[in-house]
């Protein structure tokens, strides 16, 4: 039996009604472009205002965190140097506003005499460290523990899905509170000075631990119902194995929902990790961060320079509110039923 | 026509009673263990029971019933989409019910099926391209002058214009996506294809073009064709032999003449009484079904047909008719069976 299939020569003139379908295919595409989904989206989203303002937010916090070593060499002024001169006799600023002057932008903070605006772009930086290491490691975490259970389903399914659940019921802030100086004692002796990375490592590990479980959930649901299509039974009946089945029909069509997952992600680590510094357990001296900025400026609260409690919370506020902004924007941009 | 699909052609009109089988179908089941509820009582839904039928090789049979009826089970269980409870399926004398591995890769560009849902089942991520390429690039085939070639041939042949092959599936009609979906059928050069209900989601004037395609491609290529429906009006011009199915069982199967004018089985005339340009229909006239088709968790004693038939009897409700050859020359699963013409 011959499977060649019918050329083109198959449209010509035939005997038969059939050659008048095979005519004429239906035309309604013809204004299309071609535009991908992922295409569609990014109109969608160059359209939004919040999403445009946000979004020039969050390159403008990341571009200045990335240079911040740059504008510190421009500045000419060190985030850690103290500036003991500049102090009067209490450990306050000398001058106006705590010490506002042409080489102190922000003025110097009490006590230490360091530079504020430096220790704020500096301290932006480890926030955005600290949040992207976290996304990333618990974004991927919950992917594959969510694309495991829903595509194997059956007992592995139900075991993760226990863990999830265990794990998500777990008190975060309690088991951070508990478990950081724990391992700070584990790991080092009394007195021993512990390096600011570690500390950075130990709250990153703490957040990806917390922080893969309703990635997971959504990543399960997504796979749950797409795994079902059409397109992916095509695809088995073709012959495809697991790994195409997974990598090249689910995937694709979940990278939205985790892109989305992702972007919200982000302000919640700046906030936990703020929260963290704050309760003065996260970030440790000499590593500038944002959370232990307003941890100090609590104390000019009373003073004519609260500014500087206001700068750095702020500046925590802007950046947790300019990346939700994003993230929901992107959900709505790369929403399915807005897709069709 | 090319020499190519007149040979292809010329092999498909060589229908002779006595062949052999491209595919054989004997005592097929299939049980879906059930759960209601959490820690509720297992139930079993009976969606395919006991099922037997044969496709020549370029015959087209139509698998003809309600909704519910279990053909789309039937039919994925033929593509080893679901593996069966129990039965036996053999294809080109081979026994394929639990192929696995290689083997089965390998048969299953033989078998191929074409869906119902035309936008679920193309991947809305995917171009034309990719998708109608799929099954060649899962199978490591590489055709030759070139997979894109080979892609634009294949949307040529199903009527849609090869340049479209960057395009994305939400850029077209339901129609359209169809035929993209059969492209991708045709792509691994299959001797049998399962389609599932392929027109039943589209308008009804498109409809008449995408079974006049298959058709085309049925005898161009000399392809077997398993048409499923839920009606006998889409099958008539496309089927040379029809099966009719009810609650997971086959209730009547003959050729297109047994089926439309001389029906056995009242369930079969009653279909037949759905078909708008069926006018006269003998002794009983137009036979309006009444109801559901019963839960297939726990079918109807006897002849399941016996809840809804106009015929039915004591004897109906007690003991299951079997599929014998009646007066029409079809075979029929009735103990009353019907004998009147109906046209
Ligand atoms: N995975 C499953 N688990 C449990 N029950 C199922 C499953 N798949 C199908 N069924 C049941 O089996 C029966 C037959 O379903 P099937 O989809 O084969 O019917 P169908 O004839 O194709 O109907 P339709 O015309 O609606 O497509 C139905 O009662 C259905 O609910
Ligand atoms: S066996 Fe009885 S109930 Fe069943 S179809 Fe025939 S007449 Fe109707
Ligand atoms: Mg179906």
């Amino acid at each position: 039996m011959s499977n060649t299939p019918a050329t083109a020569d198959s449209r010509s003139p035939g005997t038969e009604d059939t050659a008048v379908a095979v005519l004429q295919p239906e035309t309604a595409a013809k204004a299309f472009v071609g535009r991908s989904p992922g295409e569609l989206a990014w109109i969608r989203l160059k359209r939004d205002r919040t999403a445009f303002g946000s979004f020039i937010t969050v390159v403008l916090f990341i571009v200045v965190a990335l240079a911040s070593p740059l504008i510190s060499k421009l500045y000419g002024v060190t985030p850690t140097a103290g500036n003991a001169g500049l102090l009067n006799s209490e450990g306050l600023p000398i001058g106006y506003l705590g010490g506002i002057s042409a080489d102190h932008w922000l003025g110097l903070e009490a006590g230490s005499g360091r530079d504020l605006f430096m220790q704020l772009i500096f301290g932006l930086r480890t926030s955005l460290i600290i949040a992207f290491s976290a996304a990333i490691i618990s974004i991927s975490t919950g992917v594959v523990i969510g694309i495991i259970s829903g595509y194997f389903g059956g007992w592995v399914d139900q075991a993760l899905t226990w863990f999830t659940d265990f794990a998500l019921a777990f008190p975060f802030l309690v088991f951070a509170l508990a478990i950081i100086p724990i391992i700070n004692t584990a790991s080092y002796d009394v007195g021993e000075e512990v390096p600011g990375s570690f500390r950075i490592g130990v709250i990153i590990g703490v957040f990806a631990l917390f922080g893969w479980m309703t990635t997971a959930r959504l990543v399960r649901g997504q796979i749950l119902s797409l795994r079902e299509r059409e397109y992916v039974e095509a695809a088995r009946a073709a012959g495809a194995s697991s790994a195409h089945i997974l990598f090249k029909q689910l995937l694709p069509n979940i990278w939205a929902p985790i892109l989305v997952a992702f972007s919200l992600a982000l302000p919640g680590f700046i906030a936990a990790e703020a929260a963290l510094s704050f309760l003065n357990i996260g970030v440790v001296e000499p590593t500038p961060d944002l959370g232990r900025l307003v941890y100090y400026g609590r104390q000019w609260l009373g003073t004519p320079d609260w500014a500087y409690f206001l700068i750095p919370a702020s500046a925590v506020f802007i950046v947790v509110l300019a990346f939700n902004l994003l993230g929901d924007s992107l959900r709505d941009a790369l929403d399915p039923k807005s897709s069709k | 026509m090319t020499d190519l699909a007149d040979s292809a052609a010329s092999t498909a009109t060589t229908t002779t009673p006595g062949r052999e089988p491209l595919l054989k179908v004997e005592g097929l089941t299939k049980h879906f263990p059930v759960r209601s509820g959490l820690w509720g009582k297992g139930s079993v839904v009976r969606a395919v029971e006991n099922v037997n039928f044969e496709v020549k090789p370029g015959e087209t049979l139509g698998l003809v019933g309600e909704s519910g009826c279990g053909k789309t089970t039937t039919g994925r269980m033929l593509v080893r989409l679901l593996e069966p409870t129990s039965g036996k399926i053999t294809f080109e004398g081979e026994d394929i019910t639990h192929t696995k591995g290689n083997r089965l890769r390998k048969l299953r560009q033989d078998i191929q099926i074409i869906f119902q849902d035309p936008y679920a089942s193309l991947n809305p991520r995917h171009t034309v391209g990719r998708i109608v390429a799929m099954p060649l690039q899962v199978n490591g085939i590489d055709p030759p002058g070139g997979v894109k070639k080979r892609v634009q041939e294949l949307l040529e042949t199903v009527g849609l214009n090869p340049e479209h092959y960057n395009r994305y599936p939400h850029e077209f009609s339901g129609g359209q996506r169809q035929r993209i979906g059969i492209a991708r059928a045709l792509a691994l050069k299959p001797k049998l294809i399962v389609a599932d209900e392929p027109v039943s989601a589209l308008d009804v004037s498109i409809q008449a073009q995408v079974v006049n395609l298959l058709r085309q491609l049925q005898r161009d290529l000399g392809l077997s064709f398993v048409f499923i429906a839920h009606d006998l009006a889409v099958v008539r011009h496309f089927c040379e032999r029809i099966a009719v199915m009810y609650l997971g069982r086959m209730v009547e199967v003959g050729t297109r003449e047994q089926i439309y004018e001389n029906p056995a089985h009242p369930y079969t005339r009653a279909l037949l009484s759905a078909v708008p340009d069926v006018t006269k229909l003998g002794g009983h006239g137009r036979i309006k079904l009444e109801g559901d088709v019963p839960s297939p968790i726990d079918p109807p004693s006897g002849c399941v047909f016996h809840t809804r038939c106009w015929k039915a009897q004591e004897k109906c409700s007690a003991e299951a008719p079997a599929l014998v050859p009646v007066q029409n020359g079809s075979i029929a699963a009735c103990h009353f069976p019907e004998s009147g013409e109906v046209v």
